[in-house]
């Protein structure tokens, strides 16, 4: 079974790895230590030190809190909310919903016709990095994208303690 | 006493094992199942455990004799469709109709050729009409669990010392099944009865010869009869050697061997689809939604048919702690009167075709992951039609709109576990669906369905772009086809095929990009032509920053004067229409009639010599912020027209220096440029909650266009989970509902209505 190092996997995050290496990994049996070996690749990557419990988007992760909160953090060191919440609702946004907001991104006829559909842009407050588009009609509710189980994921699935530090 | 009919008739002897009719087999085999958790109640594997390597090797010529099946009998057809693109698959089955083995191809049907069967069984074929050794049975009815018309399917069991051993499956996708518009997908339809011709789990031959009463109604029944003929034997030689297959392993391992091996090779299935998921994936919910417009209003159709509405299709996926794997599609809205409605074999199996891609990318695609998955599809929504009259033809248009974001859900895991190469934003709607039919070059009539589909540009990942115009999720083998084999089989010249540049969603890493071909009406009578695709909406979102793939649209041009500028060696419209907002092939002619608009699907036009017609090839979401993407793969793209200079510049925030036509990314202005754009997001954007505001007002005054009204009322009636969320989440009093019959728009067949049946 393959296993890879911190270097590989600072390649793999960076996008760096040739297609043949990539092709490797994607046909190997996936390799149990990769969660662990990652996390701590992507800990040494942040500026802060609440431990990483997972990474939850690019730029996103839940983080303990030394109060025993997980929380939803950007990796500029923005604090959204509690993990369970939607963090989307505690960022900004931008929507497009006129032809000419459309076409600053499609060319014409390309995008989608805005009276059926919007495009929704989430951006981090502090860094502005665009998090998340959505593509819906209006109306639709904020689609709260993912809600982990990390408790049954470290004590039952990876059988590993949570991290407590940094 | 008096003797019932029924009684006195000779009772055939059953053909299932142990003296048990077929039927009593499939009843005990769920209900064990059931009680248990394991396939057939299988706690251990004695034969693998034991054996390994005999497993294995039987596993081994099953799943090569399969594969050799279908890449032996696809030289059979003349269909490019089936010989050029791979649309066929064949599967191995246990007599109760679990599969066990399959082959590459159009997979999505091992599941509803074995929906097929059990039809069979649960109507009881073994009494009536019998179902003996050497027969040859035929389905392609939508209703009893098919995808769509075209894919007709090839059945026979296999039998070893008069018990039923299993069955072979073989499936085509054929050109043209004599709907009420050519082609294989058609637009027109609205009900089954315009669907084309639908056979349900027919006996058509015995003692391996087809019957002459088939033969002749089938081909009388549909256009392009050589290829539905060739097809059909595709599909019988197939089979027949997947039963030879069966029986040589027999003889050389013994029937109890076999049988014990096809019990463990499924319960394997189900064992490795567990052991993917807890290795792959994070326990927990994922959500997400799809939408695809039905922009009907404008076409030629019955009255009750024409209004423009959305297909809605949220779904959440909930990896259990158990690893139990369960997508419940609560809040999808009502089928209607259009082709694009499904059975929830099409949608599930269509959902395994999408996880041997992804989830469990090897070769034992078998039931066995169905027993370790759970659905949640509700009744009356258009994967669930509570009424016998829906129309699937062109299924697809919301099968593959509904799939792209589960993988999407997936890819979450995929990211938070480091499995960054497993990542996928979606895929592209395939589509448009180019079609048409009459009589073609050869004075023959015919029918088409361009199946260049089979490569749009596929999503990106977390660390590479997608791959361009190159795949089609319902065909992991995907392939354009060759030019020349298209002219030779459709009354359509080649005008050119270019790569469409942003068709690919922006990111920091973008998806494929999707492409353009144009085609010139050349030699046919009496010809039509229509395009199925996704128009007004961008069937599915970006991923974790990046944007959706771009949407479609129709470019025809009729009655041109390309013919007399030929004569003339004035410039004609070539290639792609590579930039829209300035566009080209209208400068190159004249035509009575152009559709340059976004309604990408419509219905059949007369089509003749020197017409146009563009087909567009769509390509795949984005994955990331395209503020990060490298700026020397963005003048990469620019270069190599895969991207325009103004998307360049304001999407990815890059700065160019031009030498006769070579761009060079001007890395220091580009950091400065994406600072500004970056500060530009935040001065034009609003906090969240703030923006809700606004648009729950909106909501409160139902400011919406009618589509959308439309949907929400659908869904609100089948739902009240996605109602009460609706409301809780937008904080909308109670009294406050949209209902279908206030929408001035035809309300046929809107059967299941929860607001009705309160009062």
């Amino acid at each position: 079974m393959a296993k890879y190092d911190k270097k590989r996997m600072n390649e793999l995050i960076d996008g760096t790895l040739e297609f043949y290496q990539l092709k490797e990994m994607m046909s190997s049996h996936k390799d149990p230590e990769r969660f662990e070996i990652y996390r701590e690749v992507l800990q040494e990557r942040v500026s802060w030190d609440d431990p990483i419990l997972l990474p939850y988007g690019l730029h996103l992760y839940i983080v303990q809190k030394s109060d025993g909160d997980r929380i939803v953090k950007c990796d500029c060191g923005h604090e959204f909310c509690n993990y369970k919440e939607n963090w989307k609702l505690h960022a900004r946004i931008f929507v497009r919903d006129t032809e000419e907001k459309m076409n600053e991104i499609y060319p014409k006829l390309m995008s989608p016709d805005p009276e059926w559909q919007v495009i929704r842009e989430y951006y981090c407050p502090n860094c502005a990095v665009q998090l998340e588009v959505e593509a819906v009609p209006p109306w639709y509710p904020i689609i709260l994208d993912f809600e982990p189980d990390i408790d049954t994921f470290y004590k039952e699935w990876i059988k590993r303690p949570m991290p407590t530090k940094a | 006493m008096t003797k019932l009919v029924t009684d006195v008739q000779q009772k055939k002897k059953p053909i299932g094992w142990d003296g048990k009719s077929l039927k009593q087999m499939r009843k005990e085999m769920d209900e064990i199942s059931k009680e248990t958790g394991y396939y057939a109640g299988l706690r251990s594997l004695p034969f693998k455990e034991t054996d390994p390597i005999r497993f294995e090797k039987i596993y081994s010529k099953l799943r090569g004799g399969v594969v050799h099946a279908r890449e032996t009998a696809k030289k059979v057809a003349a269909s490019p469709i089936v010989e050029q693109e791979g649309e066929l698959c064949f599967s191995l089955y246990s007599p109760e109709a679990d599969s066990i083995v399959t082959s590459t191809g159009i997979i999505i049907h091992v599941g509803t050729m074995g929906a097929a069967i059990k039809f069979m069984i649960e109507n009881e074929y073994e009494d009536n009409p019998g179902i003996n050794d050497r027969d040859i049975f035929c389905n392609n009815d939508n209703h009893v669990g098919n995808v769509h018309t075209c894919d007709v399917h090839t059945l026979i069991p296999i039998f070893w010392e008069g018990e039923v051993i299993g069955w072979a499956g073989g499936v085509t996708h054929v050109i043209d099944t004599g709907a009420s518009a050519p082609g294989s997908m058609p637009m027109g339809p609205v009900q089954r009865y315009d669907d084309g011709y639908q056979v349900t789990c027919r006996k058509i031959g015995q003692n391996d010869i087809l019957s002459k009463d088939w033969l002749l109604e089938s081909t009388r029944s549909v256009r392009a009869v050589k290829y539905w003929t060739l097809d059909e034997k595709t599909r019988i030689a197939g089979c027949h050697m997947i039963r030879d297959l069966v029986l040589d392993v027999i003889k050389e391992e013994g029937v109890d061997a076999y049988k014990q091996f096809m019990r463990e090779i499924i319960e394997d299935g189900r064992r490795g689809f567990v052991n993917q998921v807890k290795t792959m994936l994070i326990p927990g919910k994922y959500r997400q939604a799809s939408f695809v417009d039905v922009p009907f209003k404008d076409l030629d159709l019955p009255s009750f048919a024409k209004l423009n509405t959305i297909i809605h299709t949220p779904s959440e996926i909930t990896v259990h702690k158990d690893a139990m794997l369960e997508i419940d599609f609560e809040g999808a809205n009502r089928w209607g009167w259009h082709p694009f409605n499904a059975t929830p074999v099409s949608i599930t199996s269509g959902i395994w075709v999408m996880l041997s891609q992804t989830l469990v990318p090897n070769d034992r695609i078998n039931d066995g992951a169905y027993y370790a998955s759970k659905f949640g599809i509700p009744y009356g929504s258009w994967f669930n039609p509570d009424d016998i009259r829906s129309a699937h033809s062109n299924t697809w248009h919301a099968l593959v709109a509904a799939w792209s974001p589960l993988w999407r859900g997936l890819s979450r895991s995929y990211f938070g576990r480091g499995y960054l190469e497993e990542v996928n934003a979606g895929n592209a709607h395939t589509s448009n669906w180019l079609m048409g039919g009459g009589y073609d070059q050869y004075g023959q009539l015919s029918a088409m369905n361009s199946f260049e589909t089979s490569a749009c540009g596929v999503g990106a990942s977390a660390v590479q772009d997608g791959i361009n115009h190159s795949a089609a999720l319902w065909n992991p083998e995907g392939d354009m086809g060759d030019m020349e084999i298209w002219e030779l089989l459709e009354p359509l010249i080649f005008l050119g095929r270019q790569v469409l540049p942003g068709s690919g969603g922006a990111g920091k890493y973008r998806g494929g990009n999707g492409w353009q071909s144009l085609r010139l009406g050349w030699g046919a009578q009496e010809w039509t032509m229509f395009l199925a695709g996704a128009g007004v909406i961008a069937t599915d979102c970006g991923l974790m920053g990046g944007y959706p793939a771009a949407a479609g649209y129709r470019f025809q041009a009729n009655k041109t004067n390309i013919k007399e500028r030929i004569a003339k060696r004035l410039p004609i419209p070539l290639g792609g229409d590579v930039d829209p907002d300035y566009p080209t092939f209208e400068g190159n002619m004249e035509a009575e009639v152009i559709h340059r608009d976004r309604q990408a699907v419509s219905t059949q036009e007369e089509f003749v010599d020197y017409d146009v017609i563009m087909n567009y090839l769509r390509g795949g979401p984005g994955f990331g912020d395209p503020l990060e993407r490298n700026p020397k793969l963005v003048e990469s793209d620019l270069n190599e027209k895969y991207i325009l200079l103004r998307y360049a510049e304001q999407v990815y925030g890059c700065v160019f220096t031009e030498e006769k036509g070579i761009y060079t990314v001007d890395l220091k202005a580009t950091e400065e440029k994406r600072k500004e754009i970056g500060k530009r997001r935040i001065d034009r954007s609003v906090p969240t909650k703030e923006w809700m505001e606004g648009e729950r007002t909106k909501i409160l005054n139902k400011d919406a266009a009618i589509q959308v009204r439309h949907m929400y009322a659908q869904s609100f009636a089948l739902s009240e989970k996605f109602t009460d969320e609706f409301k809780s989440f937008w904080n909308i009093p109670e009294e406050w509902m949209i209902y279908e019959e206030e929408l001035g728009v035809p309300t046929l067949g809107a059967h299941i209505n929860r607001f009705k049946q309160k009062k």
